[in-house]
Order: structure tokens, then sequence, then C-alpha cells
């Protein structure tokens, strides 16, 4: 994109920044081309891209279930699920281009180790119940942290964050409905979903990341309108909305300490073992080599045709000109 | 800044789950090995009678395939009848200041709005 220089003269940094903070202070949108700290651009660049990357190896473990999935119906809704979650992390890193790095940078810093995806992608699905409970619960925890980005201060992410968010409600109704169905069938059947919500509930309380008071980044995330919830906010109101819903399947949600706080108005509830969350995020989850050397080799196997393409076009603009 | 996240500066808003944001690299400023096929701006048209609106941006070797793209990313649930795509390098664009003289024009123009014209208020159809 070419920038026109109309403006006669350049305004000085404290005049940007003062006008920067004063479109986050009327809840107004940052665009692309707009002034911004730097350190502003570089958290968004970090969330944007980690989310995209998040979006594009969560299509792993469902992806596994495709070709075994048990009937034509659920073989085309998974399809369509996956194939959304590609679309989502094509959404989010349109988003992070805006900001000045490109899709192909970004690729080359998750394949070397430099970025990260969520940690709940590197737990294997063992059974075709996981299917159902990550439709249900991580998608459900998905929702929880995209509804508020929808009111992000950068306009791009809030964008992107819409059109996932529409799709996104359809993730978790088709797996909720999957597990109704298995708990209508035979006992095995029922054992096997309370078996799958066991392995990924705890999994999926840590979606929303460490507690608040270690997480002193949320305080300037927030301030600068990137953020609107704290992670225990978020978990709550998870937790709060999954316990109705677990009782409506007839599974138990296992943690001991899970309990009604009638003061509160909430529930109470245990912590996950934040070991085992940061061991994963350092590399040393269950899945995590199998996930990146998957996307290792999607990545290289694919590189010939985005070659072939481009000598392609090139030649097509030869025969043209 | 340390190489590895330390657990401290996770956000939750990572979507499908906390993503650090300390201990990993922002990818700004640092240019890649690969030549990335060019970038494409999508526009699509919600439904007849409505305008195209930008809805994005997508990589494409050529016009062709950013058309194709675009129907797959874009609009997989009917949102759309008609798609534009064209390359982000062939658009210009005004300077991106709301305040900027590029705009000033229109500003002192209050007679242009219908607002302006005081109509007495038993006149009917106005
Ligand atoms: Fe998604
Ligand atoms: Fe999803």
């Amino acid at each position: 994109m070419t920038l026109t220089e109309t403006a006669p003269d350049r305004e000085s940094d404290e005049a940007l920044e003062r006008r920067f903070e004063a479109t986050i202070a009327r809840n107004d949108r940052i665009e692309p081309r707009d002034w911004m700290p730097e350190g502003y651009r570089r958290t968004l660049v970090r969330q944007i891209a980690q989310h995209a990357h998040s979006e594009i190896i969560g299509m792993q473990p469902e992806g596994n279930w495709i070709a075994r999935a048990p009937s034509l119906r659920r073989k085309a809704i998974l399809l369509a699920k996956v194939q959304d979650e590609a679309g989502h992390g094509l959404y989010l890193y349109s988003a992070a281009e805006t900001l000045g790095v490109s899709r192909l940078e970004l690729t080359e810093l998750l394949l070397a180790g430099k970025q990260k995806y969520s940690s709940i992608f590197n737990y294997p699905t063992l059974s075709y119940a996981d299917v159902g409970t990550i439709g249900w619960l991580v998608d459900g925890a998905a929702i929880c942290n995209q509804v508020p980005l929808c009111r992000t201060s950068y306009g791009p992410y809030g964008r992107a964050m819409i059109r996932v968010c529409k799709e996104e409600s359809f993730h978790q109704r088709q797996g909720y409905e999957l597990l109704t169905t298995m708990m209508r069938g035979t006992d095995e059947q029922r054992a096997m979903v309370q078996e799958s919500v066991d392995r990924f509930w705890w999994p999926a309380l840590m979606m929303f990341g460490p507690p608040d008071a270690d997480s002193p980044n949320t305080a300037q995330s927030m301030a600068w309108g990137i953020k609107r919830n704290t992670n225990d906010e978020l978990r709550q109101k998870f937790v709060d909305m999954s316990v109705p819903q677990a009782k409506a399947l007839g599974v138990t949600l296992p943690d001991p300490e899970l309990v009604w706080n009638e003061e509160r108005g909430h529930h109470d509830f245990g912590q996950p073992d934040w070991e085992e969350f940061m061991e994963g995020v350092r590399g040393n989850g269950p899945c995590n080599a199998q996930r990146m050397e998957h996307r290792r080799r999607a990545h290289e196997d694919g590189a010939w045709v985005r070659e072939a393409a481009m000598a392609y076009a090139s030649r097509q603009d030869g025969a043209t000109a | 800044m340390s190489d590895e996240p330390t657990g401290r500066g996770f956000t939750a808003e990572g979507g499908h789950g906390a993503v650090p944001l300390e201990g990993v690299a922002s990818g700004v400023g640092i240019a890649p090995v690969e030549r990335e096929w060019p970038l494409y701006e999508v526009f699509v048209r919600g439904k007849r009678g409505l305008n195209h609106v930008h809805v994005g941006s997508l990589h494409a070797a050529d016009d062709r395939m950013a058309l194709l793209h675009a129907r797959d990313v874009y609009t997989r649930r009917n949102e759309g009848v008609s798609i534009w795509v064209v390359r982000a390098d062939a658009i210009t664009a005004s300077s991106p200041d709301e305040k900027d003289p590029m705009f000033a024009p229109s500003g002192d123009k209050v007679y242009r709005h219908p607002t302006f014209y005081d109509i007495p208020a038993d006149v009917p159809h106005m």
C-alpha cells in the first residue's frame, strides 16, 4: 500500500502519543497506519500471531479423527469444523500483517520455537469422545476468551474476532450434541464421555493462563484496551457456565473442591497443575514434538507448490505483457 | 528479556488458550527467507443492493488464486454474492490521521448536510 504525503509537517512524538492515548480513552479503535507505541505494536503481534498459530496447530488433534468419524454426518461436521479453524488462523495472520509483519515470518518464528501456541493442543485425542469434549470445553473456553476481544482496541483484531465468534458457536454446539448423543447410548459410551471429560477439564482451565497474581502484564494490556478481562475473571466465568452444562449432560467434573459459593454468587474450584502447564509451554507436553514435527513437515512438503505457483504466475505475466 | 516464557505475563486472550507475552519474539523487523506470495486485500458484497466491504487479506500467487482463496476463507457460510480482490501494493491510501488536512475541506461545509436548514415544523414530507 502506498501512503500519500499530505501532512505538511510531522507532529512531535508526544503529540502522537497523546492522540493515541485519547483514542484509547474514547474507547475508539486504533487502525493499522495510525501511530502507536512500539510496545503496543509488539504486544499485539505476539498475541495475534500466537493466537493464529493456536488455530492452525489446533487442527491436528481433531483432524486425527476425521477419517475415523463414525458416520458421514459426523465426518462432514468435523471436516467443516477443522476447516473453520484454518480460516480462523488466516483471519488472524491477516490481522497481524497489518502491524508490519508477514505471515511467512510468523510461520518461521513458530517453526523455530520462538513463538508458541496454546498448550491445550499438546494433549492427545485418545478416543472419539474427545472430539465432543474439545468442542464443548475447549471451544467453550475459547468463546469466553474471544468474545471480549471483539471490543479490543485494535480494529483489525476486533473485526477478525467477530467473524471467529460467529463460527465458534457452531463448534461448541456440535461438540455438546455429539456428547449428548453418546450419553444416550451404551454404558460403554457413557464411560468414554466421562473419561474424556476427566482428561480435558483441567487443561481447559489452564487455557485461561496462570492466576492474575502471576500475570503482571495484564495491567498494561488492559490499559491499552487489548485485554478486557483478567485471566481469573474469564476462568470463573467458564466454570460457572460449564457446571450446569455438565449436569445436563450427566457427567461429573473431576474437581473435589468444586462447590457453589452462595456468598460470592460463583463456584469455588481448585487450581490446575501449573507446573504441568509450564512444562507444556517449555515444549515438554505429551504431544509437543509430534505437533511441531507435523507442522514443519506440512510447511516443507508444501514448499514446491508455493514455488511452482509463483513460477506459473510469472510465466502468465510474461505471456500477457 | 529471556528466550523462554517465564510463566509471568500470559494472556488468556490468546484465543484457544493462553499464550505468553514475555520471552517470545514479536517478529517486528525480521524479513523472511523465502519469497512470499503477494498480499491481496479482499472485498465482499454481502448481498445484492449492498456495497463491497473490505473483509481482510490473503496471500496468493496470482489474481485467480486470490479469488478462489477468498471464497474459501471469507465466504464459507454465504457471506457474499460477489468478491473483489486487489493486490495490496496497488492501493493508494490517504494518510491515516482523521484530523489530516486531507479531510479538512469537508469539515467546515455544514451547509452540505440537511440538518443545516430550518424548515417550519408544520411543513409535511420534508
Ligand atoms: Fe478457532
Ligand atoms: Fe473453534
